[in-house]
């Protein structure tokens, strides 16, 4: 079905391009009545009737096409038009999918969706591929390109070629080439044609030439089957290498969500010694502030949503910071000196705003947005590198820094090393003991927060979100060295890229299981992690 | 007289008052246990069906409770620990003196309350799809076993050309059990080996950037791939924002998910999702009035216009009508006479048909199969035409191939071996 459709829209887009005049159908009529007989029968019957619209070779039917593959194709219950719609409140604003005259608006309730699956979408985008070969828009172009890259399809190399002789773009040029060689290995071309071809796709490498080289060998024979299979060869060789690559960033980014959720924890265990087994709880008040935030930023001011991770920011750092202090203030600064009830009462509290959370927002998932600059890939070579990742760990590096900055330039991290290190000479130097205390967790648990804002762009934001750093962040604080932020740094990506190292081989849950057994001999060898404080008052 | 020592420690003076004074009227209720996790990981699940049973009593009330009793409800909270779901249900069942629990979620916790339920001969309804591999007398499955989910939604990816499968899921027993019963029966069809892609990965698992690529690569070899997930709820969102992310679309690599519904795309956004699919027996998208109804009913009980429903809450929702059926027609709520009852009732599920209890405890119910919408509903793409029967006992598997199961008289069995023509083959 989609070949045919596929085909036939191929060959009546050469012939539209190449007239350059657009054609006017006699059987607007015609088109008319089809496109209102999509909404009839199954998907089957439906793909029949797409393959028809695009047998009339109208360019018209494009827009159509393109609102079914998106799912904006409707009828109208009464009356049984098909308009595309656009959602606004409790109304749609339609438009007439041939002529696209705005037709008005009209309540939700009087039209039903035109159902379509993944087959129809695929073969509709095949279909529309071939149209934005021409689009005005290079990255269109490049796309319509992929799009046909894939579909394999040689009705479309008159298409590509026509297409190539007006190309001025050099990406768009490449990869129509190597949509045509695809087509070409898939046509009844003489062998050298498809031996070029073969080499078109040994220099594109990748997953997806190496897919098709693989699907081309299965049905040629002899030379041809040897080729492809060889250049297939080659193009895994080359994936290989790639794939370190690949694996020490994976590696890189799983230590900077590690590194994001210890840095608090670096702070309220390893400089103030306090055991918090609250520290989750506040990365998961930080990510619940992000949502809160979304939620009022998408009521009250839906054009700034593309900087509400900004805006959460400071703000997920006073929450969590503020109970921090609210904490230190009323339970832990009766503790000190007992890490067991420190312990036992910060679980208490953990379970407490678990629980405070679960009431006030409910059991279930919480959304959060990705902003638009944050959401895709790109791509280095054969790797695929994903926007949110690479922020989150530019963004951990940057909280690192200006964590240090704090406690090593300024008057407060001065006092706060001061305390810890000797809080009755600090005393009776004039600092306030009490309240660098009370300001350290709060530090601590502010930039927990900040964690939180992070995390919620890759992971749930639900009751449990800390429950499942709290051990991770442990780990890496005390495998990098009680005390020692560089420790902590190097610590997390440590254990990140030894962890995406062991997954290949041995799946996600044993590679966890080696990565503690490893850090509990780790410990015995070396009590206090990799970059042990020394001086008088660590060893006491 | 340990009983009042004990709602005394456990909720005070207040509480004590109020158990005493519903042993007065005890007489005139009768009680259904709720036994679902409400703090804990589960409790994501688990509380919403707490919610849709609440509303189905209240509603039971109105139309003037079963047998001129009112229905009461008693609500435990197991805290999402295994062990804890046995003593809870004890709880219910010797000192709440509940005619009938509705509860569980996880395989575990179901297997953890089997003994209890057996020893003192009480009722369960269980909602949830599971592996099946199970028939116990007291036990009543109102999720779909294997044949009525996972089977039909590869059937379904096979039609639409898919040759190359990966089977992703979390580290537990209804993942592993689906999946060796999916393997078996695609190795059935003639996929071969090297086809077949198995990866679990730990409960809440958060960082899914190899596996995911793991897929792109296994995806790579020139034939039409597809993900069936039997991932678990809360992991789930971070593996389809890593779908997302990197590029995976529906239309080249779809995703089959068995545990993904309404409620867990709630917390996503799930535009770049379009087109990966679930199976289930319920989505909120069914048109039919029983479940427009139902969804007016939950949003208003609930005081939440955009609250969503659920499979298992269908699956309740079929329960609790089959429950409160077979009390009438045994007059009473004794256990044995409800077991007896229940077997062939047959009342109206939620997509229009309905469904019938049979004698292996697993109900009958449609496969429908639903590519996800940028709206977090589920659109239908295929439905089976009539009902599915549950089997109890895989096909697919060596050891419980020639299992069956029914507990009319006089075979009472719930695994029965049709080779030796012995009963207890397999199992509990």
């Amino acid at each position: 079905m989609t070949t045919l459709l596929r085909k036939a829209y191929f060959a009546i887009c050469f012939f539209i391009f190449t007239l350059i005049t657009p054609m006017t159908s006699p059987f607007a009529d015609d088109i008319d009545a089809q496109i209102n007989a999509l909404a009839q029968g199954g998907f089957s019957d439906r793909a029949k009737i797409i393959s028809a619209l695009a047998e009339t070779g109208d360019a018209r039917v494009a827009p159509a096409l393109d609102a079914l593959a998106n799912g904006l194709l409707y009828i109208q219950k009464l009356g049984g038009k098909v308009v595309i719609i656009e959602k606004a409140g409790s109304n749609y604003k339609l438009t007439d999918p041939i002529t696209l005259e705005p037709l008005g608006e009209e309540p939700k309730g009087a039209f039903n969706k035109i159902k379509v699956n993944n087959r129809l979408r695929r073969g509709v985008r095949d279909a529309l591929g071939g149209l934005r070969l021409r689009s005005k828009n290079p990255t269109d172009r490049l796309a319509a390109a992929e799009d046909v890259f894939k579909s394999r399809d040689p009705a479309a190399i008159p298409l590509l070629d026509a297409a190539l002789k007006t190309e001025q773009n050099a990406d768009v040029r490449k990869v129509m080439q190597q949509a045509r060689a695809t087509a070409v290995l898939f046509s009844n071309k003489e062998a050298s044609a498809k031996i070029d071809a073969i080499d078109v796709l040994t220099l594109r490498s990748g997953r997806d030439s190496r897919s098709i080289l693989l699907r081309f060998a299965k049905s040629a024979e002899g030379d041809l089957k040897q080729a492809a299979e060889k250049a297939a060869v080659t193009i895994e060789g080359a994936l290989a290498a790639w794939a370190t690559a690949q694996n020490i960033w994976y590696g890189l980014s799983l230590g900077s969500v590690l590194l994001l959720a210890a840095i608090g924890l670096a702070i309220t265990f390893g400089v103030m010694g306090v055991i918090n087994m609250a520290h989750g709880e506040m990365v998961m008040l930080g990510a619940y502030t992000t949502h809160v935030v979304q939620d009022v930023i998408s009521q009250s001011f839906p054009h700034m949503f593309e900087v509400s991770l900004l805006i959460s920011i400071p703000l997920a750092f006073i929450v969590a910071g503020g109970v921090g202090v609210a904490i230190e203030r009323g339970i832990i600064r009766y503790l000190y000196g007992r890490p067991l009830e420190t312990l036992l009462a910060t679980w208490g509290i953990s379970l407490a705003l678990q629980q405070t959370v679960r009431s006030i927002f409910g059991p279930t998932n919480q959304e959060v947005g990705t902003p638009e600059f944050m959401s895709g890939a790109f791509e280095i070579g054969q790797m695929a590198i994903t926007y949110n990742r690479l922020y989150i760990l530019v963004f951990a590096i940057i909280v690192l820094l200006t964590l240090m900055l704090l406690m090593k330039k300024t008057a407060f991290g001065l006092q706060m090393r001061a305390v810890t290190q000797n809080r009755g000479m600090a005393g009776a130097m004039g600092i306030r003991t009490d309240w660098v205390d009370a300001m350290t967790f709060g530090l601590g648990s502010g930039i927990a927060g900040i964690a939180g804002v992070a995390l919620s762009q890759i992971d749930n934001v639900s009751p449990n979100l800390g429950q499942s750093y709290i051990i991770d962040s442990f780990m890496v604080v005390v495998f990098g060295g009680v005390g020692n932020l560089w420790g902590t740094l190097v610590g997390a990506m440590t254990l990140g890229i030894a962890n995406k190292f062991l997954e290949p081989y041995a799946g996600a849950v044993l590679g966890k299981i080696v990565v503690l057994v490893f850090i509990i001999l780790f410990i015995q060898k070396k009590p206090r992690g990799m970059f042990a404080l020394k001086g008088r008052a660590v060893e006491s | 007289m340990q009983f009042s020592i004990k709602s005394v420690v456990a909720a005070g003076a207040l509480a004590a008052t109020m158990t005493m004074s519903t042993a007065t009227w005890a007489a005139d209720t009768i009680k259904v246990g709720i036994l679902h996790s409400l703090s804990g990981t589960m409790a994501i699940s688990e509380t919403t069906l707490k919610d849709a049973m609440l509303m189905l009593i209240e509603e039971q009330n109105k139309k003037g409770g079963i047998l001129g009793k009112k229905l009461e409800a008693v609500v435990v909270d197991p805290a999402s620990n295994w062990p804890l779901f046995a003593e809870k249900a004890r709880e219910l069942i010797s000192v709440d003196k509940v005619d009938v629990v509705f509860g569980c979620w996880t395989s575990v916790s179901r297997k953890s309350v089997l003994p209890v339920f057996e020893e003192l001969n009480s009722v369960l309804f269980y909602p949830v799809q599971y592996e099946g591999e199970e028939s116990q007398k007291n036990v009543f499955y109102t999720g779909a076993s294997p044949n009525q989910q996972a089977i039909p939604a590869v059937d379904y990816l096979a039609a639409e050309g898919v040759e190359r499968w990966v089977l992703a899921g979390t580290d537990y027993v209804y993942p592993r059990t689906t999946n060796k019963i999916l393997e078996a029966y695609l190795k059935d069809k003639g996929v071969a080996a090297e086809d077949i892609m198995i990866n679990y990965t730990p409960f809440g698992h958060s960082d899914w950037q190899t596996i995911v690529s793991d897929i792109k690569k296994f995806g790579s070899a020139g034939k039409k791939t597809a993900v069936v997930s039997t991932i678990n709820g809360d992991a789930n969102v971070p593996f389809y924002k890593e779908l997302g992310n990197q590029g995976i679309n529906a239309e080249d690599i779809p995703v089959v998910a068995f545990s993904v519904g309404e409620e867990e795309l709630a917390g996503l956004d799930t535009k770049p999702l379009v087109g990966h699919l679930a199976a289930w027996n319920y989505f909120m998208s069914v048109e039919s009035p029983e479940n427009a109804e139902f969804i007016k009913k939950w949003q208003a009980f609930t005081k939440d216009e955009k609250r969503v429903s659920n499979d298992p809450m269908e699956a309740h929702y079929i329960g609790f009508n089959m429950w409160v059926k077979a009390v009438e027609i045994a007059g009473t709520t004794g256990a044995d006479p409800v077991i007896e009852s229940i077997i062939g009732v047959s009342v109206p599920n939620l997509t229009g048909g309905h469904s019938t209890m049979m004698p292996n405890h697993h109900i009958t119910k449609p496969v429908l199969i639903g590519e996800i919408q940028g709206d977090g509903q589920f659109e239908i793409v295929s439905s089976t035409k009539g009902l599915v029967p549950g089997d109890a006992w895989s096909d697919f598997l060596p050891g419980s191939k020639d299992l069956i199961s029914d507990w009319r008289k006089p075979m009472s069995c719930g695994n029965f071996n049709t080779k030796t023509g012995k009963c207890g083959g397999q199992g509990s």
